[in-house]
């Protein structure tokens, strides 16, 4: 079994001279990408550029790996709507929420329990007697139902890569008590919205290269075209990271729009097509509310008519509107989430940040999740590599 | 729930394959694999289904990079993530490199894969 040394001094590199296997971690090359990136911002017309990345994967390695601190000045890398349990609107979180209360048993992934609705979390129901289950895969929604008398809803979140395997289990006529309240969520309509804001003001995307195994990097390619902007399609090991950014601020540099891969070894332009029928058999995208950014047309994925009978929404008849309406929200004043998410704030500009709000008791959605910017920040010592 | 994990397909049954992750054994969903799989072959799990066939040339690579989360800080939010995905549906050994996966044989990931994603990118360093 191979070994894999780390060796603290380079922030968790392997050490030049150590049996290195893993060479999307070598030292040497990351520092030569490193100048040559110092030499790129060098040219860069109009310094800062400013690169959002839309992965909380992405940002725990930037974070690990110590990947800011390899960046020139005049280059900036920014997290933006890069995690699903973030994103999901607190009127999806009331749903699932006046669902638990009302009897029905609520299941769902682990990182949403704790993530705030206007006034309770799902943690908060269950807390109160709601039956609230954690699943791991939308396949144990299944087994749940099967072995349940009553209704159970499974309140399905996540990017294309959990929105694919939803789409399976209802392809696949699962249990008639068993429902759906999707607050999945379609990544590429909320990247243009960002892109358009002018207080973020990017100049390019590193998209995630997980996602983009089921979508294919060629998705991007209306979004380059139509902001006149390079995305580059990056892994999460450093040197994937590196050139990923990299290749942007040469073509930022350039003046170039359009669409590079810079994770063939997983990602092919044409992506994983029968996840992608599936997911589009299932679902369709429509206007919808993203936490604290927006609200974006097309980016939010709903159970077409064909399959609304396994659609909690039709089958509970929720009015949503009401719902949330017995509280006022902290939220809505003092958290700035939304910003963090839009690029427009770091977790650093938030009063709240490392006080009243921890990973242990969080109020910002972005402080729930692992893959949350606040509590990554948050673990990797409050402003890591700055 | 991010990254996916690779594991060894031990059999199929239908949309249904038992996978071998480091020693735990779990049932994994085909319905979202992107080619057959059959047993032998190694797939990325997201969330209990499959939604890629590793290429054979890509497995070695895949699994020491793996590896390297698991037993690397454990403190390490990657690795979290990495064990609560393996662990989910089982138990993870405490030392995971000790668990046996058929294939792994030392045997160092390619060294020119890197130059060659920095040459297919242009970049000259």
């Amino acid at each position: 079994m191979s070994e894999t040394p780390f060796d603290e001094a380079t922030g968790g590199l392997p050490s030049a001279d150590g049996h290195n296997d893993l060479e999307f971690r070598d030292p040497e090359k990351a520092r030569a990408i490193a100048d040559t990136l110092e030499r790129l911002g060098e040219e860069l017309e109009d310094p800062p550029a400013t690169i959002m990345h839309v992965c909380g994967s992405h940002e725990q390695s930037i974070a690990k790996f110590g990947i800011r601190s390899m960046l020139p000045d005049a280059v900036r890398l920014i997290m933006g709507p890069g995690c699903p349990v973030c994103i999901t609107d607190m009127p999806e979180v009331d749903e699932a929420v006046a669902l638990a209360e009302d009897g029905v048993t609520v299941a769902t992934y682990g990182d949403m329990l704790k993530v705030p609705g206007t006034t309770r979390s799902l943690d908060d129901a269950r807390a109160a007697g709601a039956d609230v289950r954690i699943v791991y895969s939308a396949a144990d929604v299944v087994e749940i139902a099967e072995e349940e008398d009553g209704e159970v809803v499974f309140f399905a979140t996540g990017f294309e890569t959990t929105a694919a395997p939803t789409a399976a289990v209802v392809l696949s006529e699962p249990p008639a008590n068993l429902s759906i309240l999707s607050a999945h969520k379609y990544v590429p309509p909320a990247m243009e919205i960002v892109a358009e804001l002018p207080d973020t003001d990017i100049q390019g995307y590193l998209a995630a290269g997980n996602a983009a195994i089921i979508t294919g990097s060629g998705i991007f390619e209306d979004l380059a075209e139509r902001h006149e902007l390079p995305v580059v399609v990056g892994g999460f090991e450093p040197l994937d990271i590196l050139a990923g950014v990299t290749k942007l601020v040469e073509m930022i540099r350039d003046g170039e729009a359009g669409v590079e891969n810079a994770y063939p070894r997983c990602v092919t332009r044409e992506g994983n097509e029968p996840a992608q029928e599936q997911l589009w058999d299932v679902f369709e995208a429509v206007g919808g509310q993203w936490r604290g950014i927006a609200e974006i047309p097309g980016a939010n994925l709903v159970l077409r008519e064909e399959y609304a009978e396994y659609d909690a929404r039709e089958r509970f008849d929720i009015d949503a509107d009401s719902l949330g309406a017995d509280g006022a929200s902290r939220l809505a004043d003092d958290c700035i989430c939304g910003d963090i998410m839009s690029g427009t704030a770091e977790p650093t500009d938030c009063e709240m940040f490392g006080k009243e709000c921890t990973p242990d008791n969080p109020v910002g959605a972005c402080m729930v999740s692992s893959e949350g910017t606040c509590k990554i920040w948050h673990e990797y010592g409050g402003r890591p590599n700055l | 729930m991010c990254l996916g994990v690779p594991g060894e397909v031990k059999s199929v049954d239908g949309l249904r394959a038992t996978v071998d992750f480091w020693g735990v054994k779990k049932e994994v969903r085909l319905d979202t694999v992107d080619a057959p799989v059959e047993p032998g072959d190694y797939i990325l799990n997201h969330v209990g289904f499959a939604i890629r066939r590793i290429p054979d040339d890509e497995i070695d690579e895949t699994l020491a990079l793996y590896e390297s989360f698991v037993d690397g800080d454990p403190d390490d939010m990657l690795r979290e993530d990495v064990v609560d995905e393996i662990e989910a549906g089982g138990s993870v050994p405490a030392n995971a490199a000790d668990g046996a996966l058929a294939g792994d044989d030392d045997e160092p990931a390619d060294a020119d894969d890197a130059e060659d994603l920095l040459e297919e990118l242009g970049i000259d360093v």
